[in-house]
């Protein structure tokens, strides 16, 4: 006994918890709030509030009786902040759980091979509008992505003065243009040629294109600024002019990382209605031509599904809610893509 | 020896070139043409004032760097060692802002003459730097033949494979890298990794090679390992080194020369360049006595 009492004589208390301990605190606390619940017929929102809450003053008071209040005081920092984060994350965690448990009813092959052509009530798909989702999404990025690195390219490797600085605030103004603006944008374009009547899948294109360009320019602009200026002296120095530096070697070392922007980009311009709603109209069947007519697109489906909905209404917007779905799960394989290539192929930099 | 006796030496070896007015070329193909005659080329700087801006950073630079011959240039920090050797194959314009004044000669061709392309010039006085820099999207083999792919030479696989052999031997580099070309460069240690600088320097065959403190970021024995590289590279070679290190300037080098600076925000000048033995015996000047014996500051 003393000589435990000796060996410790830093700290007014001894003891360590469990290293389990928070863990522990927080099942236990996990069940007596559900406990309380069940008994008051609380929602499972008021149930993890009430775990957050036990479990906090659980593992304060726990370290506090055991470990002494500098260890109790580090325990509760470390707890609170990952609540913190939890809490952060109920809306996305909600939004999820609204979305898959209302889509996946009519998630079925028969909603991903169906267009909605002749389809009265029950059945009928998003077949058509997933289809326009990716020819205007794919058209814009083949418009925006060669204006936007261009740009990023011109603005770290050869912009001086009042152009630069010009271009630069021209870019900050576009990244502020609402959706709706840039779609009016493009309608009024069209609208010179072709009269007020137009609508063409390529029309939300170039409404999609104004809103990635600024995005595209900003992600790469970052992307080639972090190339060690080492490898363009080690180029230059080898006799390689600038252009073919830039070419081959600040570009390579730089793709991953603007592969990954564009990504995000496109994964940021792919749930745009506003603009959509103006410039490609809606259909019910498929059109594969963006310079032809009307082009069906998931965020319009979902829209029109929901809002002007039949007889009997269920049909429509259980379909609204799986083209959402559609689309959530078209962004989240966008993002992991981006993760993934970034990773992949991504090249260690190192300064 | 001293300066006017190299210049004797200098206009000896232009007689027997006789090409003190050669144009510029682009890299000569063939390595064994070199290997016949390996006389390398030559600078003369001449009254060369250089500029960040407005800043005068080195001044009144004349000196004659012999072909061959490994010479080494000492001095404290900031005296603008740097400078000038960046200034010797047109790395220094590359600075917004930054100019000089006076001549480069190589082999008696003004490098700043307005009809020089400094492209060219920068294929013929190759260049090593401080921190190694590969680069990191190319294996070992793609970044040994950097300078020709880059350039888009054209070329035939074997050709290719041949020069980058050549140059991994020459930076005594093959024998460690031969079983893995094809891995990114970024796998190799440090000393290897400088050394895989200098074959990327000499696999597009330039005259002249610029080293700016090559080893500070190396440990002593890769450090060796670049000394006795740099003895082997002057017989095809000519060659300038910066170096904090006085014990590798008197190991490596022929010939060493001095900066100094007066004081802060002066600029940098050349005080003094003789043989290597001379300077760290019995240099001409106090202040170069002063440096390399540690009293300074
Ligand atoms: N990029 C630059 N812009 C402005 N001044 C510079 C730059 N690089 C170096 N200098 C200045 O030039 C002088 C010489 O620097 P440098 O050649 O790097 O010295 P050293 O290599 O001998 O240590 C210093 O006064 C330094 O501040
Ligand atoms: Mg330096």
């Amino acid at each position: 006994m003393s000589g435990s009492a000796v060996s410790v004589p830093l700290g007014d208390n001894s003891g360590v918890l469990p290293r389990r301990a928070t863990l522990i605190v927080f099942a236990a606390s996990a069940i007596a709030s559900a406990l309380i619940s069940l008994a008051l017929g609380l929602s499972p929102f008021v149930w993890l509030l009430f775990t957050g809450l036990i479990g906090l003053a659980g593992i304060t008071v726990w370290s506090l009786a055991v470990e002494g209040r500098r260890r109790a005081l580090d325990r509760v920092m470390s707890v609170a902040i990952m609540e913190v984060f939890v809490l952060a994350m109920v809306p996305l965690l909600s939004l999820i759980y609204t979305v898959v448990s209302k889509g996946l009813a009519r998630f079925d092959s028969e909603f991903l091979t169906s267009s909605m052509r002749g389809v009265l009530a029950e059945g009928g798909g998003a077949l058509h509008a997933a289809l326009g989702t990716f020819i205007i999404t794919a058209v814009a990025t083949v418009a925006a992505v060669p204006v936007g690195v261009l740009a990023a390219i011109y603005l770290v490797e050869y912009g001086k003065g009042r152009l630069k600085r010009s271009i630069t605030f021209f870019v900050d103004v576009m990244m502020g243009i609402p959706s709706i603006v840039a779609g009016l944008f493009a309608f009024a374009l069209f609208a010179i040629f072709f009269g007020p009547g137009i609508r063409l899948g390529v029309m939300g294109s170039v409404a999609l294109a104004v809103l990635m360009i600024p995005i595209v320019i900003r992600s790469a602009e970052e992307m080639l600024r972090v190339v060690p200026n080492a490898l363009r002296e080690a180029s230059y120095a080898l006799g390689v002019p600038k252009w073919l530096t830039v070419l081959r070697v600040v570009l390579p070392t730089a793709l991953a990382g603007i592969v990954t922007g564009v990504m995000l980009a496109v994964a940021r311009v792919i749930g745009e209605t506003a603009p959509l709603l103006i410039t490609t109209g809606s259909t019910t069947s498929t059109n594969l031509n963006p310079f032809d007519g009307r082009m069906a697109n998931l965020p319009v489906y979902v829209y029109q599904q929901y809002k002007f909905p039949g007889v009997p209404p269920e049909p429509y917007i259980e379909r609204a809610w799986a083209g959402a779905l559609l689309l959530i799960v078209i962004v989240m394989v966008l993002f992991l893509a981006a993760r993934l290539i970034a990773r992949r192929y991504g090249v260690e930099i190192r300064r | 020896m001293n300066l006017t006796n190299t210049k004797k030496e200098i206009e000896m070896a232009d007689v027997e070139a006789g090409s003190s007015d050669a144009i510029l070329e682009p890299p000569k193909p063939s390595a064994e043409a070199r290997q016949v005659h390996a006389q390398a080329k030559r600078i003369d700087a001449e009254k060369l004032n250089i500029y960040y801006g407005d800043f005068l950073a080195v001044r009144d630079v004349t000196v004659s760097i012999q072909p061959n011959k490994v010479t080494a240039l000492i001095g404290s920090s900031g005296c603008g060692k740097s400078t000038f050797l960046r200034s010797l194959n047109r790395m220094h314009e590359l600075i917004d802002g930054a100019h000089v004044e006076g001549k480069v000669l190589l082999d008696g061709t003004d490098i700043y003459a307005p009809s020089m392309d400094p492209v060219l010039v920068r294929q013929q006085i190759g260049m090593v730097f401080q921190q190694p820099n590969p680069f990191p999207t190319m294996s070992i083999y793609e970044n040994t033949a950097a300078g020709l792919r880059l350039n888009r030479k054209k070329m035939k696989k074997v050709e290719m494979d041949t020069i980058v052999e050549k140059s991994l031997r020459g930076a005594h580099l093959w024998e460690e890298v031969k079983d893995r070309l094809n891995k990114p460069a970024s796998g190799l240690s440090g000393g290897q990794q400088q050394r895989l600088c200098i074959a990327r320097a000499t696999a597009i065959e330039p005259e002249v090679l610029l080293m700016d403190e090559p080893c500070s970021a190396l440990d002593p024995i890769a450090t060796l390992a670049i000394e006795d590289l740099i003895n082997e590279l002057k017989k095809r070679f000519t060659i300038v080194i910066v170096t904090h290190n006085m014990q590798q300037a008197a190991r490596a080098s022929d010939y060493t020369g001095f900066f100094n600076i007066e004081k802060s925000g002066d600029p940098g000048v050349l005080i003094e360049i003789d043989d290597t033995e001379k300077i760290f015996s019995n240099p001409s000047l106090k202040e170069t006595e002063d440096y390399v014996s540690g009293r300074f500051g």
